[in-house]
């Protein structure tokens, strides 16, 4: 025990006099750490509000009765079910605005707690006979959870008002409510959403659902058995965020183990001459690999707690954002307070200790397999440095095979990340290899000695710089290229936008019974150039959400609807006489299915087999989305109502066309929606999508110019052996200091032209890879220089900002420290 | 107390291996002190390394007061040191994160043989009293080499093994080192094997013995 706790107290006394390389160990496991658990807490959480969502009525995803276009349906098919004999109760689902809270949607469902199948768990709760009195008698009850209480500024008891003015039963908190969400009578919810006598869903008892009758004749065509959530499985729909998310928290993890394996390489080369003499005193090899494991997981403990700690706070920063992408993109309501488990702390713990023994790992390795007497030897330690870097060399270049293979052969996302990852490690670990190549080759083509040594001490500080450069490699490819897929997505969709945008107006009927007439009027009406009704059925393919449109034949959709790829001739007469259909480019690969292919589709009346004539692009839609002619549709689904109408008019005209229209009708606000209010929307989805990867990014370069910063610093001692004899030779210092920075540069502008080529290579990957396996559109590549430029420039300026310090003390270094340099000499 | 006999150890290089002892022998009794001599390459170090447990022979044995180093394994001969051996080297080889004193202390320390009046003497007749606080860089070479004669003293050893002790060391404070280490000695039942390249700082010591070409070629007494 002695042994050990002198061993540890000589191991430790060396940070208290190198503060940096400590501050060093323990930004990188703090910055590593934090990037990943703050992602991986924005993860849970949205994971956390997707269960809580689709469990909210007896635990688990129930079964449920809804109509086939997704439409609400009246309530005496409800009444007449019951007469059936079937047990089901009654839900409504809707959205609402808060009076004064107009950028809050919320989702509003109505329950009907009596007719509730027995023993069913509400939010995880029982209700008892109180509870189901206080939920239906006036003044109610509205269950939310108090999170989003507490986001809305309202409180416990409180009545808020409806946008309409209609106060919502009293408010009471319940912890496992879903966020975002209300829960009350269905009768306040009918009066709240407008729908009186209409309702979205049926529930059925879990017993019942699994030996389901068949529905009563009147009734087939009409409702369909569905598993509640299944049409709208956040889980699956969200997975590819996720995994996105994930990915870039990887890569920032990467990026600050970087830091931990240069700061625990250098520290140990530092501590050469301790290692040896704690070996000369009697410590065993085990011993002293037993201490330092100690101490590098006391230093894990300290940056991996400072790293999580941060961490909640950077989840906490994007989760807004994140919060606002996933209701825009997918309709999830995410809480938007963090709410994390200990074991999320825990294991925040275990990946900082996990990182740190990973990245301290081949130091340790160093130094317990280098001989004793060798320990103290710079020359064997070198040696093994650069045998090292040969094996770092072959490991590039079978990370490169693999990346090839991935290329030409994967075909999953996955395989997609092990692409990206093995391209990003090949790149890393070719770098000191190929800044090396450079820098020998430029030192055969230099003619002055002053060059030449300039050259040579350069390819000198490779081995302690190259760990940074690779940082500042990887960072700047991953913005290369995620800016670059970025802007290309931006431009790509705002172009997308403005064509498939082109009509004017879009107002939905409040319900099935007002479609026809809305059609008839909105047809009369002189304002309108034209009226494109849409009817709408949702389906399950191969297991996936997709929804099918019925639109009718109209030069509108030749001009204004891009197609990818078309069955030759004219497609859109082909839509329009035969049994075809156009659909998604995510949803023709995720059927597999190219035009001239035959797709089978589910109708009431058995498989409905139509020919593929056309796949066009649908950016942002997690659901599948498919075109047929508007007749054909209904000779399948007899019953469909239009639920959309598109409305091609001036737009100085839309005001007075809406006066009249709501004269005539009674419709929702909500329910009408204009060209530019939607392309405003999407375009605000579209742009705090990409915040959080921004953000992430920025901070990756950050992390990278710390790495960078922190070797310099290190290696600013031990380069005054290097800078002595030239100062003794008659270079000033200031000289020295600018021979020292254009050194930096060479390498640091070395390594950022190489980052151009990678960060283009990964942007493909984003485009023809990553975004064709986890959303299902591919993207052009597109190339832009003004932002390549100003992004080689910030990466310049934080290599200038992290070479100023070192280079400043360098300035200020006396003669008397260059000549002791000497004096130690022997 | 120490018996060396027919020792053998070769090192491979990159042009084969290169024999460095080649069947030494040697032998040294107790609170005897013996200066190691010979021309660089001639395997004094390697001997001293070898008696010291930092390397293992090829062939022969090495025994000190009874046990046979060559039989030892890795953790026995890291107890080994820890526990009979004090080692000085002619680079010093204190440990720079810490100050004087907890030098001083740490191999005594670490054997768990810490006695503080032994301490406390050392630190009187080594003249370190006002520079315990300090840390190696901020000593002279003199005054480093003083803490490490004190650092390997500390545990009381049976056998002080000493490495060149005064080569980094000009003329007076090699005269003023050498005594301290010689004073201290005469007071203890600790051997001294010394290496050193100086005739006159070996005609000071008890014996002398002289290596050639890794063996033993010749020996003498003061």
């Amino acid at each position: 025990m002695p042994v050990l706790f002198w061993t540890l107290k000589a191991l430790l006394s060396h940070w208290r006099r190198h503060p940096v390389q400590f501050f060093s160990v323990l930004t990188g496991l703090w910055l590593a750490t934090s990037l990943l658990t703050g992602v991986q807490a924005l993860n849970s959480q949205a994971r956390e509000s997707y269960a809580k969502a689709s469990q909210l009525i007896g635990g688990e995803p129930q079964k449920v009765l809804v109509a086939p276009n997704g439409a609400n349906y009246s309530q005496a098919l409800f009444v007449s079910l019951r007469r059936a004999g079937w047990p089901v109760s009654p839900a409504l689902r809707g959205r609402i605005t808060l009076k004064n809270l107009p950028e809050q949607r919320l989702t509003l469902l109505g329950i009907e707690p009596v007719s509730l199948p027995s023993n069913t768990a509400l939010a995880g709760q029982s209700l008892d006979t109180a509870q189901i009195v206080d939920f239906f008698t006036p003044p109610g009850s509205t269950w939310i959870s108090p999170q989003t209480m507490q986001a809305l500024g309202l409180h416990e008891g409180e009545q808020p008002l409806s946008e309409s003015g209609q106060a919502l039963p009293q408010l009471h908190a319940q912890a496992d409510m879903a966020p975002g969400l209300l829960l009350m009578d269905i009768g306040f919810a009918q009066q709240l959403l407008n729908q009186s006598g209409q309702i979205s869903r049926m529930i059925l008892p879990a017993d019942f659902a699994e030996n389901t009758p068949a529905l009563p004749d009147d009734l087939k065509g009409e409702l369909v058995i569905r598993k509640s959530g299944e049409d709208n499985d956040l889980g699956r729909l969200t997975e590819s965020f996720h995994l996105n998310l994930d990915a870039l928290g990887f890569l920032s993890f990467v990026v600050g183990l970087f830091i931990v394996h240069a700061a625990i390489g250098l520290a140990l080369e530092q501590r050469r001459g301790l290692l040896r003499n704690l070996r000369a005193c009697g410590v065993s090899a085990r011993g002293l690999i037993g201490s330092l494991i100690i101490e590098l997981g006391v230093l894990a403990l300290l940056g991996g707690i400072a790293g999580v700690i941060s961490g909640y706070w950077l989840a906490s920063v994007l989760l807004p954002d994140v919060a606002a992408s996933l209701r825009g993109l997918y309709g999830a309501e995410v809480a938007g307070h963090l709410n994390l488990s200990i074991w999320w702390w825990l294991s925040g713990l275990g990946v900082a200790l996990f990182g740190a023994f990973l990245a301290g790992a081949s130091s340790l390795l160093r130094a317990a397999r280098l001989p004793l007497l060798a320990l103290a030897n710079a020359q064997a330690w070198h040696e093994t440095h650069a045998r090292w870097l040969k094996r770092q060399g072959w490991i590039a270049g079978i990370s490169a095979l693999i990346a090839l293979l991935a290329a030409l052969f994967g075909n999953s996302l996955a395989l997609g990340f092990v692409l990206m990852a093995s391209l990003l490690l090949s790149a890393a670990l070719g770098l000191p290899v190929l800044l090396n190549a450079l820098l020998n080759a430029l030192l055969g083509k230099s003619r002055s000695v002053l060059g030449q040594w300039f050259l040579a001490d350069c390819r000198q500080q490779l081995p302690a710089l190259s760990l940074a450069l690779m940082a500042l490699l990887l960072a700047m490819a991953a913005n290369i290229g995620a800016g670059s897929m970025t802007s290309g997505f931006r431009q790509t969709f705002s172009h997308w936008l403005e064509q498939r945008l082109s009509a004017e107006l879009y107002i939905n009927p409040q319900n099935s019974a007002q479609a026809a007439p809305l059609q008839k009027w909105l047809s009369e009406q002189p304002l309108t150039s034209a009226v494109l009704p849409n009817w709408q059925v949702s389906l399950q393919l191969h297991g996936w959400p997709a929804e099918l449109y019925g639109v009718i034949d109209s030069p509108h959709y030749r001009q204004h609807w891009p197609l990818l790829d078309s069955a030759s001739g004219d497609p859109w007469g082909q839509l329009a006489k035969d049994d075809t259909l156009m659909l998604s480019e995510q949803l023709a690969r995720r059927l597999k299915v190219a035009v001239g292919d035959e797709v089978k589709l589910p109708a009431p009346d058995g498989d409905w087999q139509l020919r593929v004539v056309g796949i066009y692009a649908d950016y942002g839609n997690p659901k599948g989305h498919m075109l047929v002619n508007a007749e054909h549709l209904l000779e399948h689904w007899p019953q469909l109502t239009p639920n959309r109408f598109n409305l091609r008019i001036d737009p100085h005209a839309i005001p007075q066309l809406l006066r009249v229209l709501h004269n005539k009708f009674t419709i929702d606000d909500n329910r009408i929606v204009d060209q530019i209010q939607l392309k405003a929307w999407s375009r605000q989805v579209f742009e705090r999508t990409f915040a959080v990867t921004a953000a992430l990014n920025s901070l990756t370069l950050m992390v990278a110019g710390v790495a960078l910063f922190i070797s310099l610093l290190t290696q600013s001692q031990s380069r005054l052996g290097q800078l002595a004899p030239l100062w003794a030779l008659g270079v000033t210092r200031r000289q020295l200091m600018l021979l020292n920075l254009a050194q930096t540069w060479l390498l640091a502008v070395l390594t950022l032209v190489l980052a151009i080529p990678l960060g283009l290579l990964l942007a493909w990957c984003l485009d023809a890879v990553i975004n064709v396996q986890a959303f299902g559109w591919r993207l052009p590549l597109q190339v832009f220089p003004a932002q390549l430029l100003s992004l080689m420039l910030l990466a310049i300026l934080a290599t200038l900002l992290a070479s100023a310090w070192p280079l400043y003390r360098l300035y200020r270094t006396r003669p008397a420290d260059l000549l002791r340099t000497f004096a130690n000499e022997s | 107390m120490l018996q060396v006999q027919g020792v053998f150890k070769s090192y491979a290089t990159a042009q084969g291996p290169l024999a460095v002892l080649r069947g030494a022998d040697l032998q040294l009794g107790q609170n005897e002190s013996l200066a190691l001599m010979g021309e660089s390459g001639s395997g004094k170090s390697t001997l001293l390394h070898l008696v010291a447990g930092l390397d293992q022979v090829d062939k022969g044995s090495i025994e000190i007061a009874g046990q046979r180093l060559d039989q030892m394994n890795e953790a026995q001969l890291a107890n080994w040191r820890r526990t009979e051996i004090g080692l000085v080297f002619q680079q010093f080889n204190l440990i720079g994160s810490l100050k004087v004193e907890d030098n001083l202390a740490f191999q005594a320390r670490l054997a768990g043989r810490y006695l503080p009046e032994w301490q406390a003497e050392l630190v009187e007749r080594l003249g370190l009293s006002a520079l315990l606080k300090r840390y190696p860089e901020q000593l002279s070479g003199g005054q480093q080499q003083r803490v490490a004669i004190g650092r390997a003293l500390a545990s009381r050893p049976g056998l002080l093994l000493a490495d060149e002790p005064t080569g980094n060391l000009d003329e007076n404070t090699s005269d003023e080192v050498l005594q301290l280490l010689l004073d201290l000695l005469a007071d203890s039942p600790t051997s001294l094997l010394m290496v050193t390249h100086s005739p006159r700082v070996a005609a000071r010591l008890d014996r002398q013995a002289v290596l050639h070409l890794g063996r033993l070629a010749a020996e003498g007494d003061r």
